[in-house]
């Protein structure tokens, strides 16, 4: 593809390279050609037409989006057809839209909103019509809130659902007038296949697709005086707020975030990563045990390879898609739902509180994970464990609320007990995260020494690959995991579903053996998740991904299991990996559902 | 107009010729580009109404690399106005056959698909017999060609090529972004020759008698012969084979009703030409409205001083707004907008001035929408409208 073409664009030669459409020659030369339906991470539909642009010759317009340069051709794209063609369109689309901005939760970061203050469209002459059809709204599902009226049938969401994630819970109905975004037998987003991973909401150019916020909840939590409210906040979180708040992406913000947070006026600010170290134990032990029953005890209950399931969006889809793989889950909760556990029990004692009287608040890069604060198991604590999940977009909404110059803030502290963290935990932010941290521990768990990988860093299952795969060979282990001197622990990393789904039907057709596959529902990991900073694309979550592995560099500790934070813990609360405490509040079960 | 000729009646289409096997047989002897050149000579062009080259179409398909390629008849002949598809898929299927087979044997094609109408299910089953005997015939002369129906599912923007072939994939029936074009990129993405069903008849004939033949039909531009569908206030409806070519003047001397007020010239995407109009307007491709020669389909719907060219305009409106696929901005909503705003002044909610914004968004749907559906919605609109403004308003 290295070949040339010359073309013009609104008069000035440009030459460029041979197959880049009219949208990309434009874009590198500096030239804006608006868009709705495009975005980086999709395939092209060329439905929206706003990209439209006039080609010397030509009598009909071109979609910029869709349409290749080709040698000579002389690319307008301003000229008065142009601008009045353009304009013509956004004015349909106005026409088609909810325009209730003021009221709308996208007021500000709407895609449709902003064109049309750019091309200021002062006058609607086109016959409105919201208030011809019907619409209500679907509030049902813990995660997503979904608006027809403010639907401009893009199709954004409906091809991030299949081609992201091959999960196909929106689809494109009915013709004509009647053609709308809807789910299977126009049910409710929570009756359906839906992971709620929020990747349509994070495409989703208008508010047509929300997230459903808690906003109001924990303000009235906060000014609640006879509650305690404490905050956990994901490793992901901090790679992406300050793009929310006039940052540009890749800043990390982990220290303005926690100083904006005790400003908000949570009473304790802790870290997901504190958990995030202890999933690492339990999960490390708890595939060291089954590599020993499957192995040595032979015990052919016990499932191999293992996958874990931090990622609550993954969890859903196994349930939907592969029941019959549920006992290949790990056991382990989730980081957030392992603090959840541990703050109305561990946290509750160690501070003297009663259970009843803390409000659990968690800032999730994740929609999933309000569905799974709310799932029905997640009550060990004798209380909903997490109470309310925030995205990082509500907390930068907080932020902002709360008026503070989050630029100018200086860098707090994670509050103790439970604010303890090492590079292996913020590494859960990227995809591939999790297998490194493990690996980190596990390793050392079972040889004695560091992962044979230069600076701790597991380089092979960095990246962004769909799927990438890593091996490392155990020798010379100590004394206790003897049996494994000589193994090949085998394993795979997969983010974003639509590659779930390609390793988990090899595994299911026994073409992959893998001993431990890492899987993430979005794509990059939760740097990418469906509650981060609109927009996200690839060389946003690249970005990101640099950010946490910066971080991950910086930090003392790297290795989970020398959290000494966590130590503490299993000496005065849990006492071992996997013991009766950790099985009562860690981990979980998991429930087969049905595909429609 | 200079080409302008008296009504001429032909007979090639349904004539009844039992020697298709010989044709068929014969014309396979030749070499792809001869053929080709034969095709490319006689000028056809296509018959389903936006009027490309058929030559040139066999040509770029024949040229494309690839392993697997298809041809593909465009039976889901859905334009209200439209019939005469139907009549040649139950009186001479296997003049359609005999030419998908030979455009196999140019293109280089081993499958070949009928996309057949929803509606026209009951044609199916004798298709399929059909279909058997001629498979048994290439069979026997080792030609590599296999043709199956393929039903649709009833939305017209099916009948778009790309949309079709959407649908054939098991897909939603939503047209492509061009390019690439079928010949490059068709069904299944593979190069594709996809052409309207009469236009595959025409190239019976043109095999069988020989491009001269075809080529000395017609006129300049227009060569040949047309099947059209005569519907509306009319005594003799049906459909007749005509040389292309005729003033509409003649063609209303011939089936008006001596009160014709107006013609819609290629269904409801078609244009509308009042009676003051007639004799400047010519049926064939090329040039634009005034001056006058008009593509189509074959639809032609008389309407006498009876009409209202409201309810008219009303009636398109309201199948595009249905039929649109919805997926472009500017057809589905400019569809909604020119039917509620034409209702809008009539019914004085809007001024009359209104119309002039809705004939401004035509040119925009034209420019803009996505495939022929939303472009074409301008040509009945404009039409209707400015030569029967006084009708929208009052």
């Amino acid at each position: 593809m290295s070949k040339k073409v010359n073309i013009t664009i609104n008069g000035y030669p440009v030459e460029i390279k041979a197959g880049e459409t009219i949208l990309e020659a434009a874009e590198s030369e500096g030239i804006k050609i608006p868009t709705l339906c495009y975005h980086k991470d999709l395939c092209v539909a060329g439905n929206c037409r706003v990209c439209v642009v006039e080609v010397v010759g030509q009598k009909r317009l071109s979609a910029a989006c869709a349409t290749p340069c080709e040698d000579g051709m002389e690319i307008l794209t301003n000229s008065l057809k142009v601008r009045n063609s353009r304009k013509q369109i956004i004015e349909l689309l106005l026409a088609e839209h909810n325009a209730d901005c003021t009221k709308c939760y996208r007021n500000g970061n709407c895609e449709l909103q902003t064109l049309a203050s750019e091309y200021k469209i002062m006058t609607q002459e086109f016959i409105e019509l919201v208030p011809l059809k019907k619409f209500s709204i679907d509030m049902y599902s813990p995660s997503i809130m979904k608006d027809d009226s403010k639907c401009i049938r893009c199709q954004r969401c409906v091809r991030t659902c299949a081609e992201l994630q091959g999960v196909n819970a929106l689809t494109v109905a009915h013709k004509g007038d009647q053609m709308k975004i809807t789910t299977f037998f126009e049910k409710a987003m929570r009756d359906v296949v839906c992971t709620n991973c929020g990747q349509c909401v994070n495409h989703c150019p208008t508010g047509a697709l929300v997230e459903k916020n808690y906003i109001e909840e924990v303000w009235e939590a906060i000014a609640n005086p006879n509650l305690h409210v404490i905050v956990q906040t994901a490793p992901a979180v901090r790679v992406g707020l300050g793009e929310e708040l006039g940052m540009e992406p890749g800043e990390s913000v982990t220290g303005k975030m926690v100083a904006a947070l005790k400003r908000l006026g949570f009473d304790s600010v802790l870290d997901t990563d504190f958990t995030a170290d202890l999933t690492i134990i339990e999960e490390g032990t708890e595939l060291l045990t089954r590599l020993k029953k499957v192995l040595v005890d032979k015990d052919e209950t016990v499932k191999l390879p293992m996958a874990t399931s931090c990622s609550p969006g993954w969890i859903k889809y196994v349930e939907h898609m592969y029941p019959e793989y549920l006992k290949h889950l790990s056991t382990c909760k989730s980081p957030q739902q392992m603090f959840g556990a541990l703050a109305k029990t561990y946290y509750a004692k160690a501070r003297n509180l009663e259970p009843d009287k803390i409000v659990s608040v968690s800032i999730m890069p994740c929609t999933a994970k309000k569905y799974e604060a709310y799932r029905p198991e997640m009550h060990d604590s004798g209380y909903r464990d997490v109470d309310y999940v925030l995205t990082t977009r509500e907390l930068a909404i907080l932020i902002k609320q709360a008026g503070l110059d989050f630029k100018k803030l200086e860098p707090a502290k994670f509050d103790r007990l439970m604010g303890e963290s090492t590079g292996a935990a913020v590494i859960f932010g990227a995809t591939g995260g999790v297998m490194e941290a493990a690996l980190r521990t596990a390793y050392e768990i079972v040889t004695g020494r560091d992962v044979p990988f230069e600076n701790l860093d597991i380089t092979p299952v960095r990246g962004i690959d769909g799927v990438r795969e890593a091996s490392v060979k155990i020798e010379n282990p100590v004394e206790e995991w003897a049996f494994l001197d000589g193994v090949e622990l085998k394993c795979a990393v997969a983010h974003g579903l639509i590659n779930a789904k390609s390793v988990m039907d090899a595994v299911k057709s026994g073409e992959a053996n893998y001993h431990f596959i890492e899987f993430m529902a979005c794509p990059g990991g939760c740097l990418g998740g469906g509650g981060q900073p609109i927009p996200t694309n690839a060389e946003i979550r690249q970005k990101r991904a640099e950010a946490i592995y910066a971080e991950d560099r910086g930090l003392p500790i790297r290795k989970s299991h020398e959290n000494p934070e966590i130590h503490k813990l299993y000496k005065d609360f849990l006492k071992e990996p996997l013991g009766e405490v950790s099985h009562h509040l860690l981990h979980t079960k998991y429930t087969k559902r049905e595909r429609y | 107009m200079a080409n302008s000729h008296q009504l001429k009646r032909v007979d090639f289409i349904f004539r009844n010729e039992n020697d298709w096997e010989k044709v068929l047989s014969n014309t396979i002897k030749k070499t792809p580009r001869d053929l080709i050149n034969e095709l490319i000579s006689s000028e056809l062009k296509g018959r389903g109404g936006a009027g490309f080259p058929t030559g040139l179409k066999w040509k770029l398909t024949s040229e494309a690399e690839s392993d697997e390629k298809y041809v593909i008849c465009n039976a889901d002949e859905g334009e209200p106005g439209t019939f005469k598809d139907r009549e040649i898929l139950s009186r001479v299927p296997y003049k359609v056959f005999t030419a998908m087979a030979i455009c196999g044997y140019i293109t280089g094609a081993r499958e070949g698909f009928i996309y057949l109408r929803g509606e026209y299910k009951f044609l199916k089953e004798e298709l399929e017999k059909v279909i058997d005997e001629f498979d048994y015939y290439c069979r026997e002369i080792k030609l590599d060609f296999k043709i199956k129906v393929f039903m649709g599912s009833g939305a017209y923007i099916c009948g778009e090529e790309t949309a079709l072939m959407e649908s054939m994939e098991g897909k939603r029936g939503e047209p492509r972004n061009k390019p690439p074009f079928p010949t490059q990129a068709g069904y299944q993405g593979k190069p594709t020759v996809i052409n309207n069903v009469e236009t595959l008849v025409h190239t019976f004939t043109i095999f069988k008698y020989g491009a001269k033949k075809f080529y000395d039909l017609g006129v300049q531009y227009s060569r040949g012969t047309k099947l059209f569908s005569v519907s509306g206030d009319t005594p003799k409806p049906g459909i007749y084979e005509l040389e292309l070519g005729m003033s509409l003047q003649d063609f209303v001397y011939e089936f008006g009703d001596g009160d014709t007020k107006a013609v819609q010239v290629g269904g409801a995407s078609g244009f509308l030409v009042p009676r003051k109009k007639f004799k400047d307007a010519a049926i064939g491709f090329k040039g634009k409205l005034t001056g006058i020669s008009l593509p189509t389909g074959g639809s032609m719907m008389l309407f006498n001083s009876s009409r209202s060219m409201f309810n008219v305009l009303d009636n398109y409106l309201e199948f595009f707004r249905e039929e649109s696929c919805g997926q472009c901005t500017p057809c589905r909503v400019g569809c909604q907008q020119l039917l509620l705003g034409i209702k809008a002044v009539k019914r004085g909610d809007k001024p009359a001035a209104y119309l002039d914004k809705l004939l401004r968004l035509t040119e925009t749907m034209q420019y803009t929408a996505k495939c022929g559906l939303g472009q074409s919605v301008a040509n009945s609109f404009s039409s209707i409208v400015e030569n029967f403004r006084e009708e929208m308003i009052y």
